[in-house]
């Protein structure tokens, strides 16, 4: 595990490079066959909204993967990140034109833990909604 | 129709292995967008001190679904419509970066299901070793089902999470 940043460089409200990521329901429809997860409101539109949402909404879990790269691209390893969790707290509605939905996240040292971690705080938007809460990570830095 | 509560407790062993594979991490990477090279190139993972290329945080969502078909969300008696179901919370702890080549295996438990407003929340926790028994991460998983609750009114469902 060798995190590029040092924790000593770190302070809490260090901001970590922001991010914004399209999603289309083509994305939808790969990350369904990479996890396996083909739950039907993540490519149906007439199921979607027959079971009350707005339209085919993105995984969850697709979510939280693009919010942690803001994360994993900072800490320069992925295998620093040594907890990761979310709360969804809105859906990310993907209607079916050429845009989809633009998910912006951003990132801030929340916390400076023992052991050369720190907690990250994400912040994660679809528009005005904030499509996760209680985001955070906690990296092992160098 | 309400979770059975029933389940609360009940622990499951899946009996199959899953081997992580670099090209397995491939696909997950490139479904996430990601171009990290400690995801594909085995000589950038090496010069990481990862002994072959590494998973993604989230990879290990990939388990839930492999070992589906033996946990709670397949026996019938649970009572959940999984149209109703969207992702309430998720949480990893990792004890190491998952790799390719291990060989994992998961014991996945009902820690907890409990009404929230009309809906039904369901926690689950997945505990992943490798089947030599190295720690290599927990999992914990919270579903929401949507207006399923005794207290929801029939056909009324709003207020979903993602």
């Amino acid at each position: 595990m060798t995190a590029t940043v040092k924790y000593d460089e770190v302070e809490v409200g260090t901001t970590l490079p922001a991010q914004t990521f399209q999603v289309q329901r083509a994305n939808l429809i790969q990350y369904c066959g990479a996890s396996g997860d083909f739950n039907i409101i993540h490519w149906n539109e007439r199921v979607a909204k027959s079971v009350g949402l707005p339209n085919v909404i993105a995984h969850g879990m697709f979510t939280m993967a693009e919010a942690g790269r803001v994360v994993t691209d900072w800490a320069g390893d992925p295998g620093a990140v040594v907890e990761y969790g979310v709360r969804f707290s809105s859906p990310v509605v993907v209607a079916d034109d050429d845009k989809g939905a633009t998910l912006e996240v951003s990132g801030t040292v929340a916390e400076k833990l023992d052991g050369n971690r720190v907690a990250v705080d994400l912040d994660a938007r679809v528009g005005d909604a904030k499509v996760l809460a209680k985001a955070r990570a906690v990296v092992q830095l160098a | 129709m309400p979770i059975n509560r029933d389940f609360i407790g009940r622990e499951y062993v899946a009996t199959e292995t899953y081997e992580v594979s670099r090209e397995l991490i491939r696909r997950f990477a490139d479904a996430i967008g990601d171009p990290n090279p400690a995801y594909r190139d085995i000589e950038a993972a090496k010069a990481l001190g990862h002994p072959d290329v590494i998973a993604p945080p989230t990879f290990l969502t990939v388990l839930g679904f492999r070992f589906g078909g033996t946990g709670p969300m397949s026996d019938p008696s649970l009572g959940l419509n999984y149209s109703l179901v969207v992702h309430g919370e998720q949480r990893f702890v990792h004890h190491r970066p998952v790799r390719a080549g291990d060989v994992l295996k998961i014991v996945s438990s009902v820690a907890d299901i409990r009404d929230a407003g009309k809906n039904e929340l369901m926690t689950t926790k997945m505990q992943i070793t490798t089947t030599e028994g190295e720690a290599v991460a927990d999992a914990y998983s919270t579903i929401v089902s949507r207006g399923t609750a005794a207290a929801a009114q029939e056909g009324a469902q709003e207020g979903a999470n993602a």
